[in-house]
Formats: structure tokens, C-alpha cells, sequence
């Protein structure tokens, strides 16, 4: 770990100072992902600044249709809460498939998401369900908000607030985990509209995709025997010691599959 | 009052589970000093030049020394343990290993220099300032491509990174049993190589006083005083009077902490030049390339059968894996602890094997839990159970025909162990009844029905373990003895310490050895304390490893009660003016025999710290020593079931049901062998599916350098295991015992590749190389006929 200053500021303003004066500076949520890679010294902030003193970003709110959940709301939370739990039972399922009880504990929403791990299980989630993500500047939505490999739509100093997410009762994630690092090795969120389906991939690709077809088929034919001819191309998947394109991309098929028939 | 058979609850947990353990890494020294180490980033380089002035400028920086300034100081190679001969007599080749690279660097995380600071951020910090020139050489990784003409050579003077070319056994009896043999069933097998992951990385702090001119090192070691001897006589000249190693608690070492490390010489020599202690603490990232590694085996294994499927013979040829250096026991991994083992369970009349070592661009390969008899295991259960398959016999029955009955112990194998005791037939019998065996076609049947492929898998195993006689190992290759030491020091108020040169790193000797010592003297258990894991305090030690711990150092233990028992009776006899000879020990008490006269192991204890009555020729004091070199190996051996099922469409295997019988002789203490099991079947099963180091064939970088990609068993990855044990006593030591510490991490991959192998059988798979990964199956289901498509 290099050195670096760290602060904990009171409020958003505050932090907006911060940011503004100190180009090198990054923000600190759970540290999940922040704080292996300063150890392997792979990032160099001049400073950290912690988010944990902001009580506005932390918490679930029950908004009617929709569920706010606070950017700094722990995986945990979001696993436990009877508010998602009730109205987004698939969300709460997946943020317990997140890591392990440590991990989910430290880890938030707003730091997954913005980190934005190809491997990561939220982006999923976030695109299928249509979501929308809060920042201290606009609203974005999903599917506008994961731009690529760790890469969002986030500008310098612009930091995640909240998402929104509208509850949906018919949604499912089926996670293919890696048996070492437990992030997807491919992970399927479904989620199904009363007009629509959706259907996100995570884990497959640099960054997590919709599968059109299969959103068109099952909006016809809301079955697993629907998708059951539509093969995913491998190229442009990812290919590593755990799993090949073309693996991944039988995987994708397969997890969709069950994410339906999961749904019932 | 007698707890040996009771699950006495593990004495040194509280201090464990509170966090008050104190593991190298607690203990700070005054004035202490932080080391950093500098790691090769590439597999295979020139070391060019190194330019450290600026980082010896740096800030807290107190010195940065290379490979040349030891060499200039004299320090010696990290020496190896034990020489093996080439089938043709000559000595395997050993090249010099200095504890930092000088001028050729030979696998990813060789160390190339020291940053020595004030604090370790410090020295970290200078560490980037450091410039090494490198002149980036191919690599090999893999140890078949490693013996091709072509490959690049580890060491210039070793011809095609041969080390040792070593044989075992009658080759022409061989030849011609299968010559008649009415079939012959042939496999070829990877025994994957495996990072060992101790919970508690490495650690050393070096201290010199200047005063005395003595030197003490802390390390994470298994055995303190093989630590002392390698590295006091061979490495730093130090002598061993002035020279105290001790390991304090350790967090788990399964063999990878028995050798003797170049950090630990590089902080104790750079203690004695700088004048002040100075400490090193691996991170995770370095353990994965400097820890030495497991396995890592290329195996061609024929069986011949006889028309009655009766085993005639065994042919193997192994190409073993040394990494780029010799570690310190390295070379009788994949000979003498893994040739002699061939015989297995089995009477096969004729056995030969030839294993040839490799040098290449790796971390070094050593023991690690199990060590060689996993390997042979694997290779010995994997053809039987083929044979089995080509025969279309049921494997639990061809092993019931083949097995060494058990009347025909003391049975001499044809690879030189000679195994005193065993029933193989009881364990098999005990596995395949708890695991219903006869009920795993329904299974199979029913899980068909829910799409998945259910299998079933048996092996069977031996071990040779309560590592050994010395002579045997000498003549063998060892350059050491392996007899073990205890020292029992009765205090006057008959409270005992035991001094034991065994060491605890996580096994429970603490509880163990007390249950030992407070039956046999028939005192409470509270009084008694064992003492491990410093020169300065124990008797001359061989620590621990192979399963050595009770079998040869609790007889030691026991060897050592027995001379305190005797001289107590002088004492006893004296004070109930009765001979010697009529008096009697038992139940903490010394009584004249027929009579209710008796003296307390205490009342005789103080007598011999306050002798004013006292018999005229004996020496005061009740503090006895004794060494136990044993008569020959102990073989606990025994019998595993699992039983998978596998998910066609994704590859995932669960594992349903584990179930083992085994023979550990007699216990002492059955919640600390069920742990001992429970973490070996762990990490057997850990192999079998997810352990796997992967090195880039190309470019000789680790590419499974840390938990995000090198796969450990986690509690959810298992089942819940049925465990029995079956007791046939060891013959030659007092206590009948045997040894459980490797048993799970020997037995369970051949199990479980057996099962996965039978689950995938309807499509016509013979074989799956370890581990089994999700993607593995999925292209061995692939690659053959579905049966649930066909349905
Ligand atoms: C062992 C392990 C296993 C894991 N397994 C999984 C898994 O299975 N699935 C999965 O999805 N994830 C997994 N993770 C990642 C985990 O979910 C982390 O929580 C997540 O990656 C980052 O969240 P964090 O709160 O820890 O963020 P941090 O590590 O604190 O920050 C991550 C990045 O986001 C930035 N950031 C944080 N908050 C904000 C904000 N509000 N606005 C703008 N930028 C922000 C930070 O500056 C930093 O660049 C795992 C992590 C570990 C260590």
C-alpha cells in the first residue's frame, strides 16, 4: 500500500471539495475492492475519502412502486431487508449470492456499481430490472450506466446516491459462480414485465449485456422451451483459466433457461 | 480415571479461538528491523546488474543486500536432506541454491534482494527504487516438456533438467509376469500440482546479541531444530550452541513448513551484520511463489492381470516435478515415499517403478500432506478401478479378491516396506455398508430421472507413516535421523512438564500427549504441560511430519515416563523400606505389592528434590530424557466411498455422500483424529476438484497467484463426512498406534476421481484428470454420447 490521506467527511459538499482540490483523490465505500487492490499497490490516491459518515446514502426506502436503496446500503441489508424481500424477492436472493458473509457485510451497492467487476452480480440486476441510478449530479439509467470493462457513466466527482429500482414480483438470477473468487462466471437476471421481458448477462462478457432475442422470445413465450434454440456467439466473451467463450456462452443459455423456469 | 479413548476437548483451543495465540508475526523485538524481499517477476532471467543506491538512500533504509553480498560473506546454499541415486549408481545432480539469486534467477518469486527498514512501509517503498537489470530467458514449466532435447535448461551443467533417473524394483520379474499376464490395463495420469496454503503465511525474525554472540531465530517451522542444524552448519556457520530456532504457535504447515527457507537465513545473517532483529512476514501473494509446492507428477501406470483378475504385476513410470531447486526433502517425495507405497493393499507379487525428477522454471516441489502416497494411491486405485471396468467386475469385489488377508501379517512387500499390521477386507466392508454401496444403481437411477449423472467411487489405501527408522532412511538417502525425544520433568509438587522435540501446529499434541502422560501417571491433566518448539528448551527434535507425531514421539514420551516410573520406585522402595522390585505403579500411586503401603507420584517427587531420606547411590531430581528411533514405518490404511452427481448441462459436480473407514491402530483421543480426517479429506477433495496451480506454459508465470484464482475448499464445498475407524493395533510401538494426520488428503482423490469416473462410465469415459473442474466435465460430457439425449 502506498501512503495517502484519508478523510471522512460529514457531507456531500463536503466531499465535492475534496474531490474538486485533489484530481488523485477516490472515494472509499465498502473497501472491498478498493482496499486489495492499494495493498497490491496496483492504485495510488492521494487520498481516500470515506463515505461512511453520510447517513443519507445508507438505507432502503419503500417508495410506492419503486425501492430506493442508499448507495452505501451493505449487501447484507439488501439480502435482509423485508422491504426488497417483499417487493424484489430475486434482488434480495442475489445480493446473497454476493462473495462471502464477510464480503457482504462490508460491501455496498454504490461501490459495486461502480467499480463495475465484468464479474460483478448488481450490473445484472440493475439491467434487467430496469433500474436507475442516482448520482449527486442526474439520474441514469441502467442501461446507460455501465459503459464497459470497470467503466461507467460516471464523470470525475460525480458520486452515486442511490438506485432506484420498481419492484417486480417475476424475476430470477441464476449465478454459474466461480468455484475460486465466487463472482460469476456467468450470472442471468430475468426479469418480466407486464410488457416485456429483460434479460442481463453479467460475467460473460467485459461488461454486462442484454440478450435481445431471448428478451424477444420470451416476451411472446414466457417459457424455458422458448430460449431453448438461441445460442449466444462466444465471440468478444470473456476467456480465462476458469472458463472458456465457449464455455460461457453454453452457460449463458443454460442459466437463462433456469432463471425462467425459476420463475414459475 | 483414565481419558486415553475420551474425547478430551483440545486444551490449546481457548488460547486459539480468543486470539491469544502468539504466532511469529505477534512477537516484535526491540528495536526491531523490517525486511522486504524482492521477487523475480519473470520465470527465467539473467540478473544483468542490480542498482541499489538509491533505495539504500531512501528514507527509514538501513541496508539492501543481494545474493553477492551473502556469497561474499560465505553464506552457504540452502542445502537438501536427501540424496537419491540414479538407476546407474551415480548421485542425482544438486545445484547450489542461494538463499538470494545472484547472478540467474529461475522462477517467478525467486528472491533477488533485500530491503532492510525502519518499518515495512519504508522498505517497501524502497523496494520500487531498486533497479535489477534482467535478461529475460525462455522457460519451462511443465516436467514432460522439460526432458525434451529442446527444452531450456534450468541449470547449464544439468543435461536435460534431469536431476535423478531412479528406479525401485525387479524389472525383469515384471517384464515377465506380464509377459503371461491374461490382461494388461494401461493408463496415463496427471497428479496436478498443488499450492499448500498453511493459514498462516511464513514469517522469521533473525535477532543477534551482540554480548553473548548468540543468535535466535523465530520461524514458522515444523521442526526447529532440523532448521538449526541446516541452517547453523550448512547455510550460516553458526554454531549450534550459539544458535536457538523457535517456532511458537504456527497456523497449520502441511509439510510446506518442515524446509528450511532462504528468508529465514536472510534475516537471521542480516540480524548478525546489522546488530539488530530483523523481521519478515510473507504476504499471502508470496507464499503462493515461494511456499514450496505439492505433487506435480506425469505418470504411464500398466497393471497385469491374471485370468482370475488376480493382480500379477505393476509397471510405473513417473515424471516428477523439483521446480527450480531442490527443497530440503524434495527428493524422496516421488521415490521412497511414493515407490515403496506401490504395493498398496494388494499382494501384487512383482512392482516396478522408475521415476524421473525434473528441474524447471518453478516454484520447488516438496512434501506436502500425504506426500508421494497420494500420488501412488492415486495411480494404484485409478487402474484397479479401470481394471475393474475393462474386466466388468464390480471394483469393490476385485478389490476383496486382491486384497493381503488379514492373517498374512507381517507381510513383505515386493517394494521393501514390510507392513506389520492390517484388514483391509474390515474397512472395505465398513465403507461400503455405511455408504449403502449395494444401493447406489436406484440412486443412480433416480437421479438419471432428474438429469443428472450419479456416480460411485471406492478407494482403498496405505500409508507408511510414524516417519522412520533411521538405518532404513539412511540407507535410503536421508541425511538424517528420524527417531523422536521427550524430556518428563516431574516438579517437587508432582506437577510434569513435558519437553517434546515433536511440534504442534494444529494437530493437538497439547491435549493429546496430556491425555498420555496424566493416564500413565495417574495424575490430573491440568498438571501437565507440554512444551514444544524451542531449541533452548526441548531435547534434540525431528518435529513434525508424515503422521510421526504420536507414533514415534509419544513413544518417546512414553520411553521417557518409563524411566521416571523406574527411578521413582528406587525412591518409593527406599522410603517403604520395601525392595525395589515389589513395588508397583499404577493410578499415580507406588505401592508395595500386596500391601494397601503407598507413596504418591508427588510425595516421591519432592523426596527426590529434598533427599534427606534417600537412598545412598542415586542422583536427586525426577527429570528423565528419552529418544525412540523406530523399529520399522506404521501403515494405517483404510477404505473411502463418494458418491457424486454431476450437472451434464453446466458440468457441476456435487459430492453427496464421503464416507471413510479407517485403520489408525488405537486412539488415543477420537474428536482430534475425526478433525485430523475432516481437514485431509478436505484437502483431498480440495484436489480432486478444485486445487490447481496453473502456470503459463509460454511465459512460466504463476497464473493461480492468489484465492481469486487458485480454487480452496470452503465449508459449502463439502459434505457432511461419515467417519468409523476399525483398530488394528501397530505391532511395534508400545501405544498400537498409527498415525491419521494424512490419511483424508491420500484416500479421497482416488475416491472421488473413481466416483466421477463411474457417473461419466454410460458415455463411455475412462479417466478424468484432477481437478475435476465444472468446465472439465462439461467437455468430457461433450465430447462423448449423451445417455439423457439418447432416453
Ligand atoms: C472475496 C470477495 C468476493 C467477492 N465476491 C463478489 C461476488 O460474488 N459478486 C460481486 O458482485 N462482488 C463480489 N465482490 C465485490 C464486492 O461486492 C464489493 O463490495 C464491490 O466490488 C465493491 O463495493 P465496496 O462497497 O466494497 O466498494 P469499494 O471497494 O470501497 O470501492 C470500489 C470502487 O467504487 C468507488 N465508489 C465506491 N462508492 C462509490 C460511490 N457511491 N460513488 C462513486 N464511486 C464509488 C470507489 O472509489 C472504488 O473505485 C467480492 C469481493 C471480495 C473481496
Amino acid at each position: 500500500m502506498y501512503e495517502f490521506n484519508y478523510h471522512k467527511p460529514a457531507s456531500l459538499d463536503e466531499i465535492a471539495n475534496l474531490l474538486a482540490a485533489n484530481d488523485e483523490a477516490k472515494l472509499l465505500a465498502g473497501g472491498m475492492t478498493l482496499l486489495p487492490t492499494l495493498k497490491q499497490r496496483l492504485a495510488r490516491p492521494s487520498d481516500l475519502i470515506d463515505l461512511a459518515a453520510i447517513t443519507s446514502l445508507r438505507g432502503i426506502t419503500d417508495a410506492g412502486d419503486a425501492i430506493v436503496i442508499g448507495a452505501m446500503t451493505r449487501h447484507a441489508e439488501v439480502n435482509r431487508s423485508p422491504v426488497v424481500k417483499q417487493g424484489l424477492p430475486a434482488l434480495a436472493a442475489m445480493a446473497g449470492m454476493i462473495g462471502d458473509p464477510a464480503v457482504r457485510n462490508r460491501g455496498t451497492i454504490g461501490g459495486s456499481i461502480s467499480n463495475n467487476d465484468p464479474a460483478a452480480d448488481y450490473p445484472s440486476a440493475l439491467v434487467a430490472l430496469n433500474a436507475t441510478v442516482h448520482t449527486t449530479k442526474r439520474e441514469i439509467a441502467a442501461d446507460n450506466f455501465f459503459t464497459g470493462m470497470f467503466e461507467t457513466a460516471l464523470e470525475p466527482a460525480e458520486i452515486v446516491t442511490a438506485v432506484r429500482f420498481p419492484k417486480l414480483q417475476i424475476a430470477n438470477y441464476q449465478k454459474f459462480r466461480n468455484p475460486a473468487s465466487r463472482y460469476a462466471i456467468v450470472g442471468v437476471f430475468v426479469a418480466r414485465f407486464p410488457n416485456a421481458v429483460r434479460v442481463a448477462v453479467t460475467g460473460a462478457g467485459p461488461v454486462v449485456f442484454r440478450v435481445p432475442e431471448m428478451e424477444a422470445a420470451l416476451t411472446q413465450n414466457f417459457s424455458p422451451d422458448a430460449i431453448k434454440d438461441i445460442t449466444i456467439k462466444e465471440d468478444g466473451l470473456n476467456s480465462d483459466i476458469h472458463a472458456s467463450a465457449e464455455y460461457r456462452a453454453h452457460l449463458v443459455g443454460v442459466m437463462a433457461r433456469r432463471a425462467v423456469a425459476a420463475c414459475g | 480415571m483414565t481419558t486415553v479413548g475420551a474425547p478430551v476437548r483440545r486444551r490449546e483451543d481457548y488460547r486459539f479461538l480468543t486470539g491469544q495465540g502468539t504466532y511469529t508475526d505477534d512477537i516484535n523485538r526491540p528495536n526491531q528491523l523490517y525486511a522486504y524481499i524482492l521477487r523475480s517477476p519473470h520465470a527465467h532471467a539473467r540478473i544483468d546488474g542490480i542498482d541499489s543506491a538509491a533505495a539504500a538512500k531512501a528514507p527509514g533504509v538501513v541496508a539492501v543486500f543481494t545474493g553477492k553480498d551473502m556469497a561474499a560473506d560465505g553464506v552457504g546454499g540452502l542445502p537438501c536432506g536427501w540424496l537419491v541415486h540414479s538407476k546407474d549408481g551415480s548421485p542425482m545432480k544438486e545445484p547450489p541454491h542461494p538463499p538470494l539469486a545472484i547472478d540467474r534467477v529461475r522462477h517467478v518469486g525467486d528472491p533477488v534482494a533485500v530491503v532492510i527498514g525502519e518499518t515495512l512501509a519504508q522498505a517497501r517503498e524502497a523496494a520500487d527504487l531498486v533497479e535489477i537489470d534482467y535478461g529475460e530467458e525462455p522457460a519451462v514449466v511443465d516436467p514432460a516438456e522439460a526432458l525434451k532435447p529442446t527444452a531450456p535448461l534450468v541449470f547449464s551443467d544439468v543435461p536435460g533438467n534431469l536431476c535423478y533417473d531412479w528406479s525401485l524394483g525387479d524389472l525383469a520379474a515384471v517384464d515377465a509376469a506380464f509377459a503371461r499376464a491374461a490382461r494388461i490395463v494401461k493408463l496415463d495420469l496427471v497428479n496436478n500440482r498443488l499450492v499448500p496454503n498453511a493459514m498462516e503465511p511464513r514469517a522469521a525474525i533473525g535477532e543477534f546479541y551482540r554480548a553473548t554472540g548468540e543468535y535466535t531465530l523465530f520461524t514458522t517451522s515444523q521442526n526447529p531444530h532440523v532448521i538449526r542444524l541446516l541452517m547453523g552448519a550448512f547455510v550460516l556457520h553458526i554454531p549450534e550452541a550459539k544458535l536457538r530456532v523457535v517456532a511458537p504457535d504456527v497456523g497449520g504447515g502441511f509439510g510446506s513448513k518442515i524446509y528450511h527457507y532462504a528468508e529465514e537465513a536472510i534475516v537471521t545473517w542480516a540480524a548478525g551484520k546489522l546488530r539488530r532483529p530483523v523481521k519478515w512476514t510473507a504476504e499471502r501473494s508470496e507464499s503462493f511463489m515461494s511456499d514450496a509446492h505439492g505433487r506435480d507428477h506425469v505418470t504411464h501406470v500398466e497393471l497385469a492381470l491374471d485370468a482370475d483378475a488376480k493382480f500379477l504385476a505393476l509397471k510405473v513410470s513417473t515424471i516428477a516435478n523439483m521446480g527450480a531447486y531442490l527443497s530440503t526433502f524434495a527428493p524422496c517425495i516421488p521415490t521412497y515415499l511414493y515407490g515403496t507405497l506401490l504395493a498398496g493393499t494388494y499382494p501384487t507379487p512383482a512392482i516396478y517403478v522408475e521415476t524421473k525428477a525434473v528441474f524447471t522454471h518453478t516454484v520447488p516441489v516438496d512434501a506436502y500432506r500425504g506426500a508421494g502416497r497420494p500420488e501412488a494411491t492415486f495411480l494404484l486405485e485409478r487402474i484397479v478401478d479401470l481394471a475393474a471396468d475393462e474386466l466388468g467386475i464390480d471394483p469393490a469385489e476385485l478389490r476383496r479378491r486382491n486384497f493381503i488377508p488379514a492373517d498374512a501379517f507381517p507381510y513383505q512387500t515386493p517394494v521393501a516396506l514390510q507392513y506389520d499390521s492390517g484388514d483391509y477386507q474390515t474397512t472395505l466392508e465398513m465403507a461400503t455398508s455405511a455408504a449403502d454401496y449395494a444401493g447406489c444403481e436406484e440412486r443412480r437411477r433416480a437421479a438419471m430421472a432428474r438429469g443428472k449423472l450419479r456416480g460411485i467411487g471406492i478407494a482403498t489405501y496405505i500409508e507408511a507413516c510414524g516417519i522412520a527408522p533411521s538405518a532404513v532412511v539412511g540407507s535410503l538417502g536421508a541425511r538424517a535421523g528420524l527417531y523422536e525425544s521427550a524430556a518428563i520433568r516431574v516438579h517437587p509438587t508432582g506437577s510434569v512438564t513435558v519437553m517434546t522435540g515433536s511440534h504442534s501446529h494444529g494437530q493437538g499434541h497439547e491435549t493429546t500427549f496430556s491425555q498420555l502422560v496424566a493416564d500413565r501417571l495417574g495424575i490430573p491433566i491440568e498438571n501437565v504441560e507440554i512444551v514444544h518448539g524451542d531449541t533452548a528448551k526441548i531435547p534434540y527434535g525431528m518435529g513434525t511430519n508424515g503422521s510421526r507425531s504420536l507414533a514415534v514421539g509419544g513413544t518417546a514420551i512414553v520411553k521417557a515416563m518409563d524411566k521416571v516410573i523406574a527411578k521413582g520406585k528406587k525412591i518409593a522402595a527406599h522410603l517403604l523400606e520395601a525392595a525395589e522390585a515389589d513395588i508397583e505403579f499404577a493410578d499415580g500411586k507406588f505401592t508395595v505389592a500386596g500391601t494397601d503401603r503407598s507413596k504418591t507420584l508427588g510425595e516421591v517427587a519432592l523426596t527426590a528434590y529434598v533427599p534427606h531420606n534417600y537412598p545412598e547411590d542415586l542422583e536427586p531430581g525426577l527429570d528423565e530424557t528419552a529418544f525412540y528411533d523406530p523399529k520399522n514405518f506404521t501403515f494405517p490404511s483404510g477404505a473411502y466411498v463418494a458418491e457424486v452427481e454431476i450437472d451434464p448441462e453446466t458440468g457441476r459436480l456435487e459430492i453427496v455422500n464421503f464416507t471413510a473407514a479407517d485403520d489408525f491402530g488405537n486412539i488415543i483421543n477420537p474428536m482430534i483424529v475425526a478433525g485430523q480426517v475432516h481437514g485431509g479429506l478436505a484437502q483431498g477433495i480440495g484436489q480432486a476438484v478444485l486445487e490447481g496451480c496453473v502456470y503459463d506454459k509460454a511465459t512460466g508465470q504463476l497464473l493461480t497467484g492468489s484465492y481469486n484464482d487458485y480454487a480452496m475448499p470452503r465449508a459449502d464445498d463439502l459434505p457432511s463426512f461419515r467417519l468409523s475407524t476399525h483398530a488394528t493395533p501397530c505391532t511395534h510401538n508400545p501405544l498400537g498406534v498409527k498415525g491419521c494426520g494424512e490419511a483424508g488428503a491420500i484416500g479421497a482423490p482416488a475416491a472421488l476421481t473413481n466416483a466421477i469416473v463411474d457417473a461419466l462410465r454410460p458415455l463411455g469415459v475412462r479417466h478424468v484428470d484432477m481437478p475435476a473442474t465444472p468446465e472439465k466435465l462439461w467437455r468430457v460430457i461433450q465430447q462423448h454420447r449423451s445417455p439423457l439425449a439418447a432416453e
